[in-house]
């Protein structure tokens, strides 16, 4: 059992033109394995920037408040460190690396991150049934990493790492967008799978409701200007079905 | 504040209707066309550079100049030949292997190398014969000398072979190489700069492309203080097909210069030039010159050159100068690309979110880069080798250089 315990959390970002934006303004947000947590919001609400804080993007700034893992302070950790720690973040757009196939990235990762090579016979029949979970080609293993991927093909290869890597804590941002309904069912059973047999902590980010469709979440948190404006149960999803996020922008 | 020469085009591939309007690379060349630049077999035709020549504004005169040194038959290198029994090997005058048949001298140190050789080797392929192993062939230069050397490398119709020239040793060395592709022939020449730190090399490479033949150059430069290769395609009849490819890793101090002429004049014919390169260290220095002319004759052309740089650390500088000459609107596509930049924070980000090492990361990445060419050398142990010696010298670049794990 792990908590992810995200206190008062700041972050800004340094803006083109040299200013300085500040973009969460104060998060508050406890996490326990096996618990999905969606976070919704408007654009530009901050949704993203929690995810990448919290994975250490370098791009911001940790201005005040804390986040630990069981305790232990993931902020003062390097980026690697965090995912070694347990983290994990499904970017919305994951980055192409020319010339590493995703099987060598794979096995580095896997590696990286147990501390040891994988029994190779294992790993090769693991890698090989969530890729079939995924309904994903046996050539994607071949191919390098994130080049030329579909939409669909990008965010079915984040959740093939998380399933395979097995972390503590994942964090899904926007895992939905750009997928068509029945890629959105593959991804949301590998999510689901990965629940079931990992039993991680899910920060689940999304714009709309129709993951949480898939995907059920047991916490729902309403992002607004860079802070949890109001937090419910799955009902509150609903009403956001409903009524959309407007009653929260107007009251902010 | 940045050393970093930075061009990035945007990639093009010019639809033949439109090709015109992509023509005559922005006045980069001083010369009307890249094809005036002239070429002789006589030293005296070339005047010592200054440094202000278009053609040597890039290069480090101080370390090049034993090489334009014109005191009649130098020293030649080393050479040692090892080749299946198909091969033909021999040695002689220039007039007794015949070199010089497509080869011409393009600038002050090929002429000098030229008249400095009086013993040049000549590897022949037999028509139709497809070699089961490499020809293998070392050049080893002296410390303290100038030497030169001329190679003919000559396949008859329809044989297949590959060559791997390997540059070792000290010195400054002129290295003509001809390489003379009969119709149909396929035909791959790897050149490979494993010079000590403080060698000078100026080669000059012919490749002359039978009719329907295949031929693919690949140059891998990390060794030596100041390499300048100079590479030109030309095609004996319609239907060849041409790749120039290159790699290398410069660092400090170390001048490595590529240079590539696509003389396109037969019909129907394709070329591909792509370099890679990686830099670091104070005074690191790349120069390519990609060079494609294509004819008015030219008609039913394909060509694509590529350049990307990866500078790894702040005081490396990377010059790349692709020029695109289109004399006729009658083709199939011309393009070219050009890019230099930084390690990727993207990239690294995204591998460091999986748990690997900053350090790691960047190896993974480098190797990415380089691995399209240096795998398509078609010998495992080469691959491996140079691959080695890139992630060595990778290894001696200081961790500040690369920011996403600065946080």
């Amino acid at each position: 059992m792990s908590t992810l315990e995200i206190r008062d959390l700041h972050v800004t970002v340094d803006e083109a033109d040299g200013s300085t934006k500040e973009i969460l303004r104060g998060v508050d947000l406890t996490i326990a394995s096996g618990e999905v947590h969606a976070v919704m919001g408007p654009n530009g609400s901050g949704k993203s920037t929690l995810a990448y804080s919290i994975a250490g993007h370098p791009k911001y700034t940790v201005t005040g408040g804390s986040v630990t893992l069981d305790g232990e302070d993931v902020l003062a950790m390097s980026v690697d460190e965090r995912a070694r720690a347990g983290m994990f973040l499904a970017m919305q757009y994951p980055v192409e690396v020319p010339g590493v196939t995703v099987s060598n990235f794979l096995r580095t990762a896997k590696t990286a991150i147990d501390g040891e090579a994988p029994k190779l016979r294992t790993w090769v029949k693991d890698v090989k049934q969530a890729m079939d979970d995924l309904k994903m080609d046996p050539s994607f293993a071949e191919r390098n990493v994130n080049e030329h991927f579909s939409g669909g093909e990008k965010k079915r290869h984040e959740i093939l790492q998380m399933e395979l890597l097995k972390p503590k804590f994942a964090i899904l941002d926007e895992t939905d967008s750009g997928l068509d309904v029945d890629a959105l069912k593959v991804v949301s059973e590998g999510v689901n799978r990965a629940l079931a047999n990992v039993n991680p902590g899910v920060l689940l980010i999304t714009h709309y409701t129709r993951i949480l469709r898939y995907i059920k979440p047991q916490f729902v948190h309403v992002f607004v200007d860079g802070r949890v404006a109001e937090q419910g149960g799955p009902e509150l999803a609903d009403a956001l079905e409903e009524s959309g996020y407007d009653r929260f922008l107007a009251r902010a | 504040m940045t050393a970093v020469d930075e061009t990035t085009d945007p990639t093009t591939t010019t639809p033949a209707n439109t090709a015109r309007a992509h023509s005559h690379g922005g006045g980069i060349v001083p010369d009307a066309s890249r094809a005036e630049r002239p070429t002789s077999y006589d030293v005296a035709d070339f005047a010592v550079p200054t440094g202000r020549e278009e053609e040597w504004k890039f290069s480090p005169l101080r370390e090049f100049a034993p090489l334009f040194e014109a005191d009649g038959a130098g020293a030649v290198a080393a050479v040692e030949v090892d080749a299946p029994a198909q091969v033909e090997h021999r040695t002689g005058t220039r007039e007794e292997v015949g070199a010089g048949r497509a080869f011409v001298p393009g600038d002050r140190a090929a002429a000098a190398g030229w008249a400095a050789t009086d013993v040049a080797h000549l590897l022949r392929v037999p028509a139709e014969a497809e070699l089961d192993a490499p020809v293998l062939v070392t050049v080893r230069g002296q410390a303290g000398r100038t030497t030169a050397g001329h190679l003919v490398i000559e396949a008859g119709h329809h044989a297949k072979a590959l060559v791997v020239v390997s540059h070792v040793g000290s010195g400054a060395h002129r290295g003509n190489v001809e390489v003379r592709v009969g119709d149909g022939a396929d035909v791959t020449v790897v050149t490979l700069q494993e010079w000590d730190a403080d060698a000078v090399h100026a080669g000059q490479h012919d490749v002359r492309v039978g009719r329907d033949a295949h031929v693919r150059h690949i140059a891998v430069s990390l060794g030596g203080k100041a390499v300048r290769l100079s590479t030109n395609v030309s095609y004996a009849g319609p239907g060849g097909d041409a790749q120039a490819l290159g790699v290398y890793f410069a660092d400090a101090g170390q001048h490595l210069e590529h240079r590539q002429f696509v003389d396109h004049e037969a019909t129907s014919c394709r070329s591909y030039v792509e370099y890679k390169g990686a830099l670091q260290g104070q005074g690191a220095h790349a120069v390519w010159i990609g060079d494609v002319l294509i004819r008015a004759a030219a008609e039913g052309t394909e060509t694509y050159e590529l350049n990307r740089n990866l500078v790894l650390t702040d005081g490396a500088r990377a010059d790349s100068v692709p020029n695109l000459e289109i004399e006729t609107g009658e083709i199939v596509g011309a393009g070219h690309a050009s890019a230099t930049g930084r390690f990727d924070d993207e990239q690294l980000f995204y591998l460091q979110a999986r748990g690997i090492p900053a350090e790691e990361a960047r190896r993974l990445v480098v190797r990415g880069f380089f691995a399209g060419i240096v795998d398509r050398i078609g010998i495992p142990e080469i691959s491996q080798r140079l691959m080695t010696t890139i992630e060595t010298e990778l290894a001696a670049t200081p961790l500040a250089a690369a920011s996403a794990e600065e946080n």
